[in-house]
């Protein structure tokens, strides 16, 4: 009791400055929701070979543009059944691509089915699928594309390369632009200069004229994973220009503060005030904009293999399922084909709205208008 | 600007020579061109000697603005590139125009009208606008254009343009616009819109504001003869910077709506390889970029009397 006098009442003064913060992320019910709402997704994504009832790559050219399948839980009689069915699609006009339901034959949705073989997470085999239906049936929730593959399928497996860009990219971006950031604002000098002026060329360059002109020094044939890669260090690339100069601005105010001069007195090694001692101090900073730049990344990937030089067919994105939906008679007929643009704008305006969030509770300093 | 001009040109040039291939491969696949012409063509667009000497006379020439040859069109590149870089400007300038005419009315409305459910819906569009991917955007535009039949489906001028009176080739070039600036332009009101809002509410608590009001003028003129003019200048400044979002923006709507514009040359001369195109659109793109930025700079200087360029 002696050693804490204010135990029984919240005090507010003895809280940790991150726990004041994740407080005031809490009271902010937009932001916290969109948090949830990008869990769920990158755990959706993450589980996506079992959640996606077909292989992502399996053509079957006969269910080309095949609508989304209709679930049905009453049958033709009026009977209502516990278990959701569908029937096969059959082609009922070549010229316009439509489909009819065949009904003479129902194809009960089971769950837990056995179907093509994949690797969870990358190495766990499995072949057991969430949900499926009997063949010939197949069940397309958001239609089928040009080669009859299942949209949602592409959907889910495209997720794992458009979202995960975004947080590899900020790995990358965040600890080069806050050590070229930290070193030019603290030594000044020639290094300042040359660091500076670079960042200066490559933000002159309209973004994605940059993209394309740095794409244009890798091959234009390989592999998915290289091509994966070299998206990853041209967005990379790109982006730790203006981030650096702004932790740049933070270090060059912070260098003169009294605990930096007495850290440099004691006899620290530069390097060491510079990680230890001054960075953290931008941590709030970059946890704000490493969240607002996601979405640039999701967009800059998907800006690529909509042009045609990011991640080639069979492999998936949605940038590249975007890129189908360029032809005209697509887009007006099949109108499935442009989801992945809604998912597209649904996870960014998460990102950004989460990101404001954070803003607010991060840094009590920055002015914000209400 | 020179000397990032030069970092430009040089990072360019650097990139191509990185890249894998040159334009004769694709050539070297035809079989009606023999290997003798090819080795001609070589020497002739001086392939065959270090990059160092190219660049230094890459560098000799755009000087003198002299910017290379075309290998695929076998023409000036600076030819190409005029028809296209104006208009990439005209569908930039247009939906700047429209994205500030729109815009900053709404902001200043949000800010007068602050908390008014007005303000709130305002505040959510725009940040659902803001979010919304400029490629879906412009997927979306070209659907409405197919489905209604109310606008052109791509380019930027009609087929029978040439023939037009001045007057129809205006009203020609108008309807073509209206789509593109709309999806380019979608973006901008929202981030202005958030901008003008943010400074209209800022100015609005300063002190000549307050003394204003006590000697007793009008809300309105309080409003637009002191607030408006004063919250105004910040947006010139980020004029400049949203300059560089905006040619990006154009970049991909030019290649969706099939616009004959900068991005879309570059993109097909990336496909062939032709390593001079490229390297002056994208010169072309930065300078565009530098001159909106000198053009905020200067208007800023214009527009508020305590900004002073000379030391």
């Amino acid at each position: 009791m002696i050693n804490n006098p204010v135990q029984g009442e919240k005090s507010i003064e003895g809280r940790h400055p991150w726990l004041l913060s994740f407080d005031k992320l809490r009271s902010n019910r937009v932001a916290l929701f969109c948090l949830y709402f990008l869990a769920v997704i990158y755990v959706l994504v993450l589980l996506a070979p079992f959640l996606a009832p077909y292989d992502y790559r399996k053509n079957f050219l006969d269910k080309s543009f095949q609508s989304p399948t209709r679930i049905h839980f009453f049958t033709t009689e009026g009977k209502f059944l516990f278990r959701p069915f569908i029937y096969d699609y059959q082609m009922a006009d070549r010229i316009t691509t439509r489909y009819e339901e065949d009904k003479t034959k129902m194809y009960p949705i089971r769950f837990f089915v056995e179907g093509n073989e994949y690797k969870l997470f990358g190495f766990i085999p499995m072949k057991t699928h969430f949900f499926g239906v009997e063949a010939p049936a197949r069940i397309y929730l958001l239609g089928a594309d040009q080669y009859g593959r299942d949209v949602f399928s592409r959907l889910l497996m495209g997720g794992q390369i458009s979202l995960s860009i975004g947080l590899i990219g900020c790995l990358i971006t965040f600890p080069l632009g806050l050590l070229v950031g930290g070193i030019s604002g603290y030594y000044g000098g020639i290094w300042d200069t040359i660091i500076m002026r670079s960042s200066e060329v490559l933000m002159s360059v309209p973004g994605l004229y940059l993209i394309l002109s740095l794409r244009s020094s890798f091959p234009q044939n390989m592999s998915s994973t290289q091509v994966y890669l070299m998206i990853v260090v041209i967005l990379s690339f790109i982006g730790w220009a203006g981030f650096s100069r702004v932790i740049r601005g933070m270090v060059l105010s912070e260098r003169e503060k009294p605990y930096v001069v007495a850290a440099r007195a004691l006899g620290q090694k530069d390097l060491v005030i510079i990680i230890r001692h001054i960075l953290p101090s931008t941590l709030s900073y970059c946890i704000v904009a490493a969240t607002l730049s996601i979405p640039g990344y999701i967009l800059g990937e998907a800006a690529l293999s909509f042009i045609g030089v990011g991640i080639q067919d069979p492999d998936t994105s949605w940038g590249l399922m975007l890129a189908q939906a360029q032809s005209h008679r697509v887009l007006t007929s099949f109108w499935w084909i442009l989801s992945p643009g809604f998912v597209i704008f649904v996870v960014v305006l998460a990102f950004n709205f989460l990101g404001d969030g954070l803003r607010d509770a991060l840094d009590p300093k920055m002015k914000v208008i209400k | 600007m020179i000397p990032v001009l030069l970092g430009i040109s040089f990072l360019s040039f650097l990139l191509m020579e990185l890249a894998p291939g040159d334009y004769l491969d694709t050539l070297r696949l035809n079989p009606q061109i023999s290997a003798e012409q090819i080795d001609k063509m070589r020497v002739q667009f001086a392939l065959d000697r270090p990059w160092y000497v190219r660049y230094s006379h890459w560098l000799g020439n755009a000087a003198t603005l002299n910017f290379g040859e075309s290998f695929q069109y076998r023409v000036p590149v600076t030819q190409l590139i005029g028809d296209r870089l104006f208009n990439t400007f005209i569908v930039a300038f247009a939906s700047t125009l429209f994205s500030w005419s729109i815009a900053i009315p709404l902001g200043v409305l949000a800010a007068i009208y602050k908390d008014s459910i007005f303000d709130r819906i305002a505040g959510f569009l725009a940040f659902a606008a803001l979010s919304l991917p400029e490629l879906f955007l412009a997927l979306l535009a070209l659907w409405v254009a197919l489905a209604t039949g109310l606008f052109p489906v791509g380019g930027l001028y009609g087929v029978d343009y040439d023939y037009l009176s001045p007057v129809g080739k205006a009203l020609d070039l108008l309807h073509h616009l209206i789509l593109p600036t709309l999806v380019l332009g979608i973006g901008g009101i929202a981030s202005l819109m958030r901008l003008m809002r943010g400074n209209f509410i800022e100015t609005m608590r300063a002190e000549y504001v307050t003394s204003a009001k006590a000697k007793g003028l009008s809300d309105f003129a309080v409003y637009f003869k002191h607030v408006f003019r004063n919250a105004i200048n910040p947006l010139i400044t980020v004029f400049g910077y949203s300059l560089s979002g905006l040619l990006s923006g154009a970049f991909l709507v030019e290649n969706v709506m099939s616009l004959p514009g900068l991005g879309r040359l570059t993109v097909e001369a990336f496909f062939a390889k032709d390593y001079y195109l490229v390297m002056a659109s994208v010169i072309m793109a930065s300078v565009l970029l530098m001159v909106g930025n000198l053009l905020a700079d200067i208007l800023l200087a214009a527009v508020d009397p305590r900004i002073r360029y000379d030391k």
